[in-house]
């Protein structure tokens, strides 16, 4: 009797696997080891018209990546990108969470509400929508800074600018949903640590340093972490807004993958990019969890 | 300082940072009412002088956008629901069905996590041709059916449901399905509908995938038909206002219903991962 | 979620499903880029009232997506019957396997002959003696220009020679003061520092379209001429996007002069103050060594069916309407767009202004760039490198031989497949005459 329900069990359990498992293995699975297989050929337009040009060029590929000027400009474009972004981005959300879970602040859910839209918005839509705050003469951004005395910036037009005002972009398109995760950080913060800190005669401000962000160590791993990775996958931010012009001062790892892709369809090359991408966001969460352990909360 | 003006202090601040937050929208909307030319003034207004419909009755007769819109609507509620379903079986079946190498391949599929979809992408592209799958509704949804992060999601909340409601159902003669389908769905019904309104949203926002899979103009959805509007109607700003409010309105609809849901599926996966 | 719910969510597609009637005309699927896109539609309509068998259905698709479009379309098995095709493009569509030979569709023809065409432009669609594209509307480069200005400094007529023609340049910017230029050369453009290189005799690639020239001596001359224009204050080291707004910067004097195409006939026209309406011309390049060295891109757009196309035949008989005098002419006057059949250049509306008849003189002077398939890549890394020059971030040399770098990895196929020789569609003449 027990075995014969274990042996149904088991046979159900594959079952209920069956679609979710098939779909990962050749939708998600398949494809990363058939890229790493195709980041060492040289696939590429001819192989098109007609398969058997490829050719199998081992290191090649990684090799001329790394030894190309616009690999290490993609490169650097990200980091720049990944380094302002993310710090301004978790710091925004955490100043954003605890203010608004204050036990003194009305309102939350709106406040809330308010803070989270931008992340539910099509990437694509503000793409086009702050493309036109940008613009130099007519749009919002150069007329906040005019009211503040700062003289206009051609943000999307000038090399210097281009990046930060996608960071820009991009930290209003995000901090919302750290500072949920924030907020659920905070909400488990034990309510008996505040009042023995208060007890203790500890300011509002004081509370903050010793009380809140200590206990929000792990959380704060977490979403650096997410961030992370995420923000290294930049692409429609500089697709939509500046096509990774001027002088390619935005184009990012992803976009550099998909020119090489699918504009000129190098492959071999893209594949190349898409794994060196890998390795990278590999490390920075090794780094992160290395971290995470090291650190005893 | 006392409490109330540090009170005061607070909302001041907060609602600051609500209006810088909101502003970019607020001139969306604004600008997408606005006769031509006037989302190009300055100084910037966020009220339309003479409010117009213009923009709005070109997208969907000149422009035609009901077809992308219909599309967008297509893709994301099939894609959503199967998605529920695959998802909602696979994690069912880690958190309470026993059989050899559960845990090895859960860890298995944890680690899988950490790779970004896009590396696959270019392969995935080819892959797709292969089975005649390009330029088709089938191609954009059919990558995201499974997913490892909602498996997990699922899975977490299952575990909470006692062994003994099943144990006791299966004594009672209940087959594997119908024990799924009539006692555990309905207890997990909170965690799908947060997975729902997570892949809805997601779903229709997503644009690099059908941006690459879609040639044809028809089946293009509306992300990608506005970044096509984008290219070729620089000019028009109040037009891709238009464009940009009829893209994000029902996303935006979508959450206010089920915006309680969604953060708490944030909250989780966040404290938990 | 109840059963209400569900249904709710179900209905859109429904409707989708239901919303396509039935149509028993034959369909031909015409991509178009751009202006044009939106403009050919209404050309399309009297076509298809020609026709009445035949539906054609326009989608309209932006120049910046369009190489990415059209090669996952090509891989997907979803190209179009008919699509427009800037003639630069030709050769790797043709490597692709991609377009139909139309030899014989325009021995057949009554109304398509090579002959009818400007020579340099049909010859961009020509790959190993096989044409592959009908041409639609040409595009060259010529020097748009403020006479006013020219004359304040002292010339009556645009100069021929380079050696002028810099005097000139000169002699504007002097006039324009510390914050003016004499000339706008947009540093995102490839088309100037390779015209330039054209008008040197420059073949910009050697050796059957393998190895990059770019540091021979003749665009190595073009090219410190092109760069010498930044560095003496006559040019502004500007992209395009960065002159917000183009036409009220000529008509304010910021730059003077001004290498463009035809597209922006009709925007000068269309805005620039009146005051300015008879005060600027075109004329067609100087050169190195005159006028006749004066060469220019043989630039525009070309009609390519596709191999895969089920409807040729009536893919073909669009072409044929397109290009058919009459309807060039009606093209001509609802974009701008010039005319590809030199018949449509009789026509008074063109004939009786000089400014096109610039383009018409410079028509006849034009040299296609490198018919490889890995010119789009190349033009690209020429931009980039001459940007770099131009901000200073390198030197001419290091620029150049940067750039010949660049080019040799671009070309590494090519050259391994041209070695082992026949399994490739015989490599396409590029332009010969080593100038070495």
């Amino acid at each position: 009797m027990r075995s014969h329900l274990e042996k149904r069990q088991r046979r159900a359990a594959w079952l209920f696997l069956a679609p979710a498992l098939t779909l990962i293995g050749v939708f998600f699975f398949l494809p990363i080891v058939i890229g790493f297989a195709l980041s060492l050929t040289d696939f590429d337009i001819y192989a098109i018209g007609s398969i058997d040009t490829v050719r199998f060029v081992g290191a090649d590929n990684y090799q001329s990546t790394l030894g190309s000027g616009e690999f290490w400009n993609a490169f650097r474009n990200t980091a720049y990108f990944v380094f302002l972004g993310g710090p301004l981005s978790v710091i925004v959300s955490l100043a954003g969470a605890i203010l608004v879970s204050g036990r003194l602040a009305r309102f939350k859910e709106i406040f809330r509400t308010l803070y989270f839209a931008p992340v539910i918005t099509t990437l694509v839509a503000v793409a086009v929508v702050w493309r036109s705050l940008y613009h130099p003469r007519y749009g919002l951004m150069n007329y906040a800074l005019a009211k503040l005395g700062i003289p206009a910036i051609d943000w999307l037009g000038d090399p210097v600018w281009a990046m930060p005002a996608i960071v820009l972009m991009a930290v209003w398109k995000t901090f919302g949903y750290n500072m949920l995760i924030f907020v659920a950080g905070l909400i488990s913060i034990p309510e008996e640590l505040y009042e023995a800190a208060e007890v203790d005669g500890a300011s509002a401000w004081q509370r903050v340093l010793h009380v809140t962000l200590p206990s929000l160590a792990p959380t704060f791993l977490f979403v650096s972490l997410i961030t992370l990775i995420g923000y290294f996958q930049v692409f429609a931010e500089p697709y939509v807004m500046t096509q990774g012009g001027p002088v390619r001062s935005t184009v990012t790892l992803m976009l550099l993958m998909y020119e090489e892709g699918f504009r000129w369809w190098r492959m071999g090359n893209a594949s190349a990019i898409a794994f060196l991408l890998f390795v990278i966001t590999l490390v920075g969460t090794m780094i992160q969890l290395k971290l995470r352990k090291a650190d005893p909360a | 300082m006392n409490k109330r003006m540090q009170t005061v202090l607070l909302h001041v601040v907060l609602t600051v940072i609500g209006l810088v937050t909101i502003a970019p929208l607020a001139w969306m909307v604004g600008a997408s009412f606005m006769p031509v030319g006037e989302a190009a003034s300055y100084p910037p207004r966020f009220i339309p002088s003479r409010p117009t419909l213009e923009h709005y009755i070109a997208l969907f007769t000149r422009l035609d956008i009901a077809r992308n819109f219909m599309n967008s609507a297509f893709i994301t509620i099939t894609a959503t629901m199967i998605s529920v379903l695959v998802n909602a079986m696979a994690g069912y079946a880690f958190a309470k069905l026993r059989f050899g190498g559960r845990d090895r391949l859960f860890k298995f599929l944890l680690a899988g996590m950490m790779i970004p979809a896009q590396v696959g992408m270019l392969p995935l592209f080819l892959l797709l041709k292969n089975l005649g799958l390009v330029n088709t509704y089938m191609g954009i949804m059919i990558p995201s059916f499974a997913s490892i992060f909602a498996i997990f999601l699922v899975r977490q909340y299952v575990l909470s449901v006692p062994d003994e409601l099943l144990d006791a159902a299966r004594m009672d003669g209940a087959g594997e399905f119908r024990i799924f389908w009539t006692i555990v769905l309905p207890i997990v019904r909170p965690i799908l509908v947060t997975l729902a309104a997570f892949t809805f949203i997601s779903t229709w926002n997503d644009f690099m995938w059908p941006l690459i899979i879609l040639s044809d103009e028809s089946k293009y959805t509306l992300p990608v038909a506005l970044a096509n509007l984008a290219g070729e109607h620089v000019q028009d700003t109040e037009l891709m206002m238009a464009g940009a409010m009829v893209t994000i309105a029902p996303v935006m609809i979508v959450f206010l219903f089920f915006q309680r849901v969604y953060y708490q599926g944030i909250m989780a996966g966040g404290v938990k991962g | 979620m109840n059963r209400r719910a569900w249904l709710m969510l179900l209905l859109p597609l429904l409707v989708a499903g239901c919303g396509k009637g039935r149509d028993e005309r034959s369909l031909v699927r015409f991509w178009a880029m751009g202006r044009e896109g939106e403009v050919v539609q209404e050309l399309v309509r009297d076509f298809e009232e020609l026709h009445p068998t035949i539906r054609v259905e326009v989608q309209q698709i932006p120049w910046t997506a369009a190489h990415e479009k059209l090669l996952t379309a090509h891989v997907g098995d979803s190209s179009p019957d008919l699509c427009q095709l800037g003639n630069t493009w030709i050769a790797e569509f043709v490597a692709l396997h991609a377009l139909e030979p139309l030899g014989d569709w325009v021995d057949r023809s009554t109304t398509i002959t090579p002959r009818g065409f400007f020579p340099g432009i049909w010859d961009t669609n020509v790959i190993d003696g096989t044409p592959y594209g009908v041409p639609w509307y040409v595009d060259t480069r010529v020097l748009f220009y403020r006479k006013d200005v020219l004359a304040q400094a002292g010339y009556d007529a645009m100069p021929e020679t380079w050696a002028e023609w810099r005097q000139a340049m000169t002699a504007v910017k002097r006039l324009a003061g510390k914050d003016g230029y004499a000339i706008l050369l947009p540093t995102n453009e490839f088309s100037q520092p390779v015209i330039f290189g054209l008008q040197m005799n420059s073949p910009l690639v050697a050796e059957n379209g393998t190895v990059g020239a770019f540091s021979k001596k003749p665009f190595r001359d073009a090219f410190a001429f092109y760069i010498g224009l930044f560095e003496d204050g006559l040019a502004p080291p500007v992209s395009n996007s960065e002159v917000s707004n183009l036409y009220q910067e000529f008509a304010r004097g910021y730059f003077s002069m001004y290498v463009t195409g035809p597209w922006n006939l009709g925007e000068f026209e269309r805005r620039l103050p009146p005051a300015l309406a008879d005060e600027w011309a075109t004329a067609p390049l100087p050169g190195p060594g005159g006028i006749e060295t004066g060469v220019s891109l043989a630039g525009g757009s070309s009609i390519v069916l596709f191999r895969s196309s089920e409807r040729k035949e009536a893919a073909w008989k669009l072409i044929e309407y397109l290009s058919a005098p009459a309807q060039q002419l009606r093209f001509f006057a609802l974009t701008g767009d010039l005319p590809a059949r030199t018949e449509s250049w009789q026509h008074e509306s063109i004939a009786s202004d000089p400014r096109i008849t610039a383009f018409g003189e410079q028509l006849k002077r034009v040299v296609a760039t490198p018919k490889i398939p890995e010119w789009e890549q190349i033009a690209t890394r020429i931009m980039i490198r001459a940007e770099e020059a131009i901000r200073g971030s390198a030197t001419i040399d290091e620029a150049l031989e940067a750039l010949d770098r660049d080019v040799d990895v671009i070309l590494d196929k090519r050259r391994w497949l041209l070695e082992k020789r026949g399994l490739v569609p015989e490599s396409p003449t590029d332009g010969d005459g080593d100038a070495s």
